[in-house]
């Protein structure tokens, strides 16, 4: 008896008792199936019809089965603790069904109109009702990547010195200016567009063009660059501002030779967030760069194109076929954000060990 | 005193901190301005008058232009996004802390969190093709059977673009925002506290119940006030899965809602000089609306970590 003993104990992978026994999944199992059946015959009996009522119903069943069997094993509380767990489940799947069906979806109808001249022609030379064969989406990539180089031009700097007045100067303002932030990134991306045309377009100061639209996305970037920038600022070491001082460096010198650069990699991911944030929006453009078919470079006068806006512009006219070149353009948009996305998360990751 | 290149340094950074207080100011300032005329035509009537009607001059017939609809709108879509998208995002920043396994938790929370990036034309088409069609049969399910409840009756059978529809749309929209908000103050819940309640005999569910939801009930309150402010200013998706109507309408399975939003985005092409102020003074008081939503959860959440510890 004892011999067995001290074998448990050397034993290299111990049991686990509080897993459950083949014989306890029995009663799991005979739920799933009753569920099942029992939902089937629902379904077939009743007016519900269809896939979603039979999953629907069968999620139902089998919550209810799950609390018999918890109830009959450890009474009441047992029983309110297998509903909160379903409860718990259940919501993660919706979650995950949304998400998965928009990516999914994307990609199985974004691919029928994707062709080599989406990247390489415009649509200025092409009807609408064309096939896929003719014209593209060049014109939007462009117009999107010359409005994000700009509004990080703009954002990026404002963004990094507010990270820099909550971090380093540390001013009476502090929480006004993190509340303001706040305030900020609660703005609505139409007032945002809005705002854009009542100063520069209304006024006549200037008709539709990128350079408007990319002060109007700017504003949106702007306080996402800015928490994520205090975030890191917030990571670096006080030691090495103090070791900067002590070299005799004076606060700025600190800042721009030792702070900043100790952040880096934390700033890129900052700046990454905050045009993944941007990269798709649309109503701001609608009512600042209005949109055309053909390239156009200068941001400064002139309407411009997006992706964003190329989907919307697109599904307005209501062909199958554009909207074919819609899911296309959708696709295109989805999978540059999340390449913009991962790399954020990449280098955010690596930041942080 | 510091030194000349310090105090240029500051006072540099001080500015870019103060940015944003400009740039709300401006807006602000802005759009006043520009629909100043709109309020001193109409007054507090902008907020309540239902139709907008841009007036045509050669017939003589005055313009009259009110938000009312729009704004009943707003406030019905964000609503029931906010009924639909709570409870789930709730459940899942509780699965996110207290039910994953460990190795599903990050790419869990990058999911969500990349649910937050989809950008919202692409919700809006994605709404349009694949959600209605399931969102019509369960609103026609709930109207065959709850029908006698107000909110459920239609005065006709037409339930496509309905704010039922735009509301399962926006609460896809607001999950991420609501489940990392929650997520983050469930995170706070302390330790001690945890294992007291396991010790004491508490099942997962009665831990929950007696433990997180008290201390985290604050923090779900401001993300979820959060969560209708991200609601109330969301544009392309709405229009493009609503049926606009300048009338106010509580029957959100009938096809017909309103949206600031959406309403600007609708009548900026064909806006006549007088209407565009219209829309400027219709965008102030969007952005007032949800500067005030947004400004409450602050409040909340920010009491939360405050007190939390």
């Amino acid at each position: 008896m004892a011999q067995s003993t001290s074998t448990q104990i050397l034993d290299p992978s111990p049991g686990r008792p509080w897993q459950k026994s083949p014989r306890q999944f029995i009663p799991d199992l005979v739920v799933f199936v009753l569920a099942l059946a029992v939902s089937e015959v629902t379904v077939s009996l009743t007016g519900l019809r269809g896939k979603i009522a039979l999953l629907s119903l069968f999620t139902l069943y089998s919550m209810a089965g799950s609390m018999v069997i918890a109830f009959r094993r450890r009474g009441i509380s047992a029983m309110g603790n297998a509903l909160a767990s379903s409860f718990v489940y259940l919501s993660v799947a919706l979650v995950a069904l949304p998400l998965f069906s928009v990516v999914i979806t994307v990609i199985s109808r974004g691919v029928h109109a994707l062709r080599i001249n989406t990247f390489t022609q415009d649509m200025a030379a092409t009807q609408p009702d064309a096939p896929f064969n003719q014209g593209g989406a060049l014109h939007a990539i462009l117009g999107t990547i010359v409005l994000i180089l700009l509004a990080t031009a703009i954002s990026v700097p404002i963004g990094v010195l507010t990270g820099l007045y909550l971090t380093e100067i540390k001013g009476r303002a502090e929480g006004l200016v993190r509340f303001l932030v706040q305030a900020m990134s609660g703005v609505p991306s139409i007032v945002a567009g809005l705002f854009v045309y009542a100063v520069w377009i209304v006024g006549g100061h200037g008709g539709f063009s990128g350079f408007s639209g990319a002060v109007a996305l700017s504003i949106l970037m702007l306080p996402t660059v800015a928490r994520t920038a205090e975030e890191v600022l917030r990571l670096v070491p006080n030691d090495l501002r103090e070791a900067g001082v002590a070299l005799g460096g004076t606060q700025w010198r600190t800042v721009v030779m030792v702070v900043l650069p100790a952040a880096r990699s934390g700033l890129i991911t900052a700046t990454v967030l905050g045009i993944a944030r941007i990269a798709g929006e649309t109503a701001p453009l609608l009512l600042t760069i209005f949109g055309t078919t053909a390239k156009h470079f200068n941001p400064f006068s002139g309407p411009m194109s997006a992706l964003p806006l190329y989907v919307f512009q697109l599904l307005q006219s209501g062909l199958n076929v554009a909207i074919a070149r819609a899911w296309t353009g959708s696709l295109v948009l989805l999978a540059m954000i999340t390449v913009l996305f991962t790399f954020a998360r990449v280098v955010g990751g690596k930041s942080k060990s | 005193m510091p030194r000349f290149s310090d105090r240029v340094f500051r006072i540099v950074v001080t500015g870019g901190g103060f940015t944003s207080l400009v740039i709300l100011g401006l807006i602000t300032a802005f759009l006043a301005y520009r629909g100043f005329e709109i309020f001193r035509t109409f007054g507090l009537h902008f907020i309540t008058n239902f139709s907008w009607d841009g007036g045509n001059p050669d017939a003589g017939v005055q313009p009259s232009l009110g938000i009312g609809a729009m704004l009943i709108g707003t406030v019905v879509i964000s609503l029931v996004g906010l009924f639909i998208a709570l409870p789930i995002a709730v459940g899942s920043a509780l699965f996110l802390t207290y039910y994953s396994p460990n190795w599903l938790r990050k790419p869990l929370t990058i999911l969500v969190d990349l649910m937050a990036a989809i950008p919202s034309v692409v919700y809006g088409l994605w709404g349009f093709f694949v959600l209605m069609p399931h969102a019509v049969y369960w609103a026609r399910l709930l109207n065959r059977y709850l029908g006698w409840i107000p909110i459920f009756n239609v005065p006709m059978p037409i339930f496509e673009r309905s704010p039922f529809i735009a509301g399962l749309v926006l609460a896809v929209m607001i999950i991420p925002i609501i489940t990392a908000i929650t997520r983050e103050v469930f995170a706070q819940v302390p330790l001690d506290r945890i294992q007291a309640a396991y010790a004491l005999g508490a099942t997962r569910w009665s831990m929950i119940r007696a433990v997180v939801l008290p201390f985290g009930s604050s923090g779900i309150a401001g993300g979820a006030m959060l969560g209708l402010g991200r609601a109330m200013g969301e544009t392309v998706a709405v229009y493009l899965v609503l049926n606009l109507a300048y009338k106010p309408n509580f029957h959100i399975l009938f096809s017909s809602g309103g949206s600031i939003a959406s309403m600007i985005v609708n009548k900026f092409g064909e806006a006549s000089p007088f209407e565009l102020k219209g829309l400027m003074a219709a965008g102030l008081a969007l952005f007032v609306l949800t500067l005030l939503v947004n400004f409450i959860a602050n409040l909340i959440v920010r009491r939360t970590s405050r007190t939390g510890h």
